[in-house]
C-alpha cells in the first residue's frame, strides 16, 4: 500500500465555473464524491484552499523574500486543494483521480507521499519527526 | 513508456489499469450485473471474460475513456450473448436478453467521465446490491475456504493470482474454489439480497468471521518464511470499512473494524530487522502506527456507544485497545485485560481466549496462579497440537524458575509451530534458558 497525493490546480476557466455553481450543489457533488472514498476505506485526508486571491506570496528569487498579496504570479494554473489517498498502486490512484468531479479547465497531479519510515531512522531530526508525528498521529 | 513501444510492458500497464478499476468497481459491477440478470454465476462470469477482454482491448488500444463503462458495457454484451444462446432452448431468456439490450445505449464503452449519472447503476440501489454482494459471497452454503476465495474476488476485486499468492495456494486451485462456489450458489438458489432481519444477526456473523479469516491469514501466515502478508490484512480493513459503511447501526462491523485497526497499528513494530518475530513485550511502541490506533478507538468508540454491550470482536478491539495506550507492557492495566478476556470467554468461549486469559493473569497476578489455568487446558486436551500451549507453559516455568521443564516445553512448542520465523524465536529462547 503507499499513499498518494491528489493535488488539484485549478484555472480561471475552472474558477469561472466555480463562481457561477450553487455552493450547495457543489457540496453535493464534492461530498458524494468523498462519501465513495470513504465508503472505498481509501481516503486518509483532503483539504481545499481558499480563493488564491485571498493569499500571499514569499518569493526567494532575491536576496531577502519578497512578500507580495494576491496570487502567485502569471501561472494558470493554482493549486486549490488536495487528497491523500491510501491504494494499492499508481493505477488506483489515477483510477479514482479520474473520478473526481473536478470543474473543466482543472488539473490533477499525482505523487506518491513517501511514509516517515523512508527516511534515515538513525537522523536526529527525523527522530524528532517520528515524536512529533507519534505524538498527534500522523504517521 | 514511449509510445508504440508495445510487447510486455504495454501488457504490463494494461494489466495494471485493469486490475486497478476492478479493485474499485468489482462489487458494483456483479452486484449491478446480478441484478440485471438474476443470475450471480452468470454476473461474475461475464465481469470475468470482460476483464480478460480488457487485457487483451487495452494492451493494444489504451485504456478506454472510461474503462468502468467500457467494463460494465463489455460484460452486459457477454451475457446478451449468453441469454440469446440460451434463448434457442427457453424463451424466458429473450426477454432478458431483450431487457439487457436496451440499457445498452446508454452505457456504451465512449461513456466519457464527466456523465458517470448514464452508468447503469442506481445511486439508491448500489448500497443495497454491495451488501447483497457480500452476503452471498460469504453464504453458509458455501465452504469456508470458498468463502473467502469469493469475498476477495467479486468484493475486493483480486485476481486469481493475488488470492493465490495471499493464502499459498495453486492459482488454479482458487480459481476451483471460486467456479464451485459459484456453481454452489446456483444450485441452492441464494437469492440475491440481504438477509431478512429475522436472519441478519447470524448472517452477518458469517460476513465478519470471512473478514477476520482474511485478516488473520494476513497477520500471522500460519506457514511459509514470511511472518506478515500484510496487503491480505489490508484489504480485510478495506472490506470491514465499507461495511461499516453500509452497515452503520451492527456494533460488531465497528467492533471488527476496530480490531483490525488496532492490531495493524502494532505491524511496523512485529518484524526485526531481519524478518525475525518481534513479541509485543520486546516491540519498539513507537514505530506503532498511531493514525491507526487513533481509527481504532474511534471504531470502538462506534461499537460500545449503540449500548448493547461488545460481541467477542469488541472485546477483542478492547483489549487490544489496552496495548495501544499503554506505554510498555508493565504499565498495561492487565486488571483491565482479565477481565476483558473473562468477558469474551463468556460470549465466546474457546481454549484459545483461555490460553490468552493465562497469560494476562500472569501478568497482573503473577505466573503461579497462570499456570493452573494453563495446566486445567493441558488436562482438558482442547488445545493439543497447538505450539501456542506450551509455549505460554514454557514461559510461565521460565519464570518460575523451573528451567528444565521450561526448556522442554519451548523445545515442543518449536517442533509445533509450522511458522519458521516464530519457530526461530521459540528455540532461542529454549537455548536461552541455563
Amino acid at each position: 500500500m503507499a499513499k498518494y497525493m491528489l493535488i488539484l490546480r485549478g484555472t480561471d476557466e475552472s474558477l469561472a465555473k466555480m463562481t457561477e455553481t450553487p455552493f450547495e450543489q457543489m457540496l453535493e457533488t464534492m461530498g458524494r464524491f468523498n462519501d465513495e472514498l470513504i465508503r472505498a476505506g481509501v481516503l486518509v485526508a483532503a483539504e481545499g484552499l481558499e480563493d488564491p486571491a485571498q493569499g500571499v506570496v514569499v518569493d526567494f528569487g532575491g536576496e531577502t523574500p519578497v512578500v507580495t498579496d494576491g496570487p502567485y504570479g502569471e501561472t494558470k494554473e493554482l493549486f486549490g486543494g488536495f487528497y491523500i489517498i491510501d491504494v494499492a498502486s499508481k493505477e488506483e490512484a489515477v483510477e479514482w483521480a479520474r473520478r473526481i468531479p473536478a470543474f473543466p479547465g482543472t488539473k490533477c497531479e499525482i505523487r506518491r507521499v513517501p511514509g516517515i519510515d523512508e527516511f534515515p531512522q538513525d537522523n536526529e531530526w527525523i527522530a524528532r519527526e517520528r515524536a512529533w508525528r507519534e505524538r498527534t498521529g500522523q504517521l | 513508456m514511449s509510445p508504440g513501444a508495445g510487447g510486455p510492458p504495454r501488457t504490463e500497464s494494461a494489466r495494471r489499469a485493469v486490475e486497478a478499476v476492478w479493485r474499485i468497481e468489482s462489487a458494483r459491477i456483479v452486484g449491478a450485473l446480478t441484478r440485471y440478470t438474476g443470475d450471480f454465476e452468470l454476473a461474475e462470469d461475464v465481469a470475468q471474460e470482460a476483464v480478460a477482454e480488457a487485457l487483451v482491448t487495452w494492451s493494444r488500444e489504451g485504456a478506454p475513456e472510461s474503462p468502468v463503462g467500457w467494463l460494465l458495457a463489455t460484460a452486459r454484451r457477454r451475457a446478451i450473448d449468453a441469454f440469446r444462446r440460451r434463448s434457442a432452448l427457453d424463451e424466458r431468456y429473450a426477454a432478458l436478453a431483450g431487457r439487457l439490450t436496451e440499457g445498452e445505449a446508454s452505457s456504451g464503452a465512449a461513456v466519457p467521465p464527466d456523465r458517470r449519472d448514464d452508468l447503469p447503476w442506481d445511486p439508491d440501489r448500489i448500497d443495497d446490491d454491495v451488501l447483497a454482494l457480500m452476503f452471498t459471497a460469504c453464504h453458509p452454503v458455501l465452504a469456508p475456504e470458498a468463502r473467502v476465495a469469493l469475498t476477495l474476488r467479486v468484493v475486493a476485486g483480486l485476481s486469481s493470482e493475488e488470492i493465490a499468492r495471499g493464502f499459498l495456494v495453486p492459482v488454479p486451485t482458487v480459481q476451483a474454489r471460486i467456479t464451485r462456489a459459484k456453481k454452489t450458489i446456483a444450485a441452492a438458489r441464494v437469492p440475491f439480497e440481504p438477509p431478512s432481519a429475522g436472519e441478519r444477526r447470524e448472517r452477518l456473523g458469517g460476513v465478519l468471521s470471512v473478514l477476520y479469516v482474511i485478516f488473520t491469514e494476513g497477520s500471522t501466515a500460519t506457514s511459509g518464511d514470511r511472518l506478515l502478508r500484510s496487503d491480505l490484512a489490508y484489504e480485510a480493513i478495506r472490506l470491514a470499512r465499507t461495511l461499516s459503511a453500509l452497515l452503520p447501526g451492527e456494533p460488531e462491523v465497528h467492533g471488527l473494524l476496530a480490531l483490525f485497526e488496532l492490531t495493524a497499528a502494532r505491524f511496523p513494530a512485529r518484524v526485526g530487522p531481519g524478518g525475525e518475530a518481534v513479541l509485543l513485550e520486546d516491540q519498539d511502541r513507537r514505530l506503532w502506527d498511531r493514525s491507526a490506533i487513533r481509527r481504532g478507538m474511534a471504531a470502538l468508540g462506534r461499537a460500545s456507544a449503540a449500548g448493547r454491550g461488545l460481541g467477542p470482536y469488541g472485546l477483542q478491539a478492547a483489549i487490544a485497545a489496552c496495548h495501544a495506550s499503554a506505554p510498555s507492557v508493565p504499565e498495561t492495566d492487565w486488571e483491565r485485560v482479565v477481565l476483558l478476556y473473562e468477558a469474551l470467554g463468556r460470549v465466546a468461549p474457546s481454549p484459545v481466549v483461555e490460553l490468552n486469559r493465562a497469560v494476562a493473569v500472569a501478568m497482573a497476578d503473577g505466573p503461579g496462579r497462570a499456570l493452573s489455568i494453563v495446566d486445567e487446558l493441558v488436562a482438558s486436551d482442547r488445545l493439543s497440537g497447538s505450539h501456542l500451549l506450551p509455549s505460554v507453559r514454557g514461559e510461565l516455568l521460565a519464570r518460575l524458575g523451573r528451567t528444565a521443564e521450561a526448556r522442554t516445553e519451548l523445545e515442543l512448542a518449536a517442533r509445533l509451530c509450522r511458522n519458521l520465523r516464530e519457530r526461530s524465536v521459540l528455540l532461542r529462547k529454549a537455548a536461552a534458558l541455563t
